[in-house]
């Protein structure tokens, strides 16, 4: 006899969208957006990343944190591919404001216009905010 | 006295703040995210340079490393330090106020 949850199938696939805002390390909130989307991973879903603002600093490259004492998280965005979240979009005016390329990137991104990146917010199910 | 600021400038306006209240012959001291604003090419560099007019400004080195920033990326006339460069800072002035 199956158990009662596994009777329900994959259910209603909806759209999730985490946008992330801020710089690593001077705050907790690259790390926890990242911990979140590892674990919402394993229900399945329509997932991706928005990185803007302060939040494209996430995704450069290089990243070393031996001297400050903290781990360097960086390596697990190359990671999210291997749990299907392969949509990655950086915002081009965050990026062009801090002087930053497509080059910076650790992980192969798609980079959008603010207009576009407001659509595609619009066409979500749920927006999850770090 | 030596002012540090550990915001970025795109978040919060702390080294606009810090700008405006410190006098000639201080030092400001760039930690934390607030080393963003130590970086070449970015809509923030005009902002630094007001923090240097007239002050010294320096970078906390570890924290440009953790973030990916190189410090050759670093605007000509900021000292990059490290912990012990840090330290110095705060035994050379007599009064240390944060920007938090």
């Amino acid at each position: 006899m199956s158990e009662p949850w596994e009777d329900e199938g994959p259910g209603e696939v909806k759209k999730f969208m985490y946008v992330n805002r801020k710089a690593p390390y001077g705050t907790i909130y690259a790390l926890e957006s990242l911990e979140v989307v590892l674990i919402a991973a394993a229900f399945e879903q329509d997932v991706s990343m928005a990185f803007l603002d302060d939040g494209v600093y996430q995704l450069k490259k290089g990243q070393d944190t031996q001297q400050i004492g903290m781990k360097n998280f960086s390596p697990t965005y190359r990671a999210l591919e291997g749990y299907d979240v392969e949509k990655l979009y950086v915002e081009a005016e965050s990026m062009a404001e801090r002087g930053l390329t497509e080059e910076d990137f650790l992980v192969p991104v798609e980079v959008m216009s603010r207009d576009d990146l407001a659509r595609l917010m619009d066409e979500q199910d749920v927006i999850l905010s770090f | 006295m030596l002012h540090t600021v550990n915001k970025s400038p795109f978040e919060r306006n702390t080294l606009t703040a810090c700008i405006g209240h410190a006098l000639p012959d201080s030092a400001i001291l760039l930690i934390e995210d607030g080393v963003i604003a130590a970086v070449s090419g970015t809509a923030h560099e005009d902002t630094l340079r007001q923090a240097m007019n007239g002050r010294k400004v320096y970078v906390l080195g570890p924290d440009l490393l953790a973030r990916g920033l190189s410090t050759d990326k670093v605007v000509e006339g900021v000292d990059v330090v490290d912990y012990e460069g840090f330290v110095e800072l705060t035994e050379k002035h007599d009064k240390v106020q944060a920007w938090v």
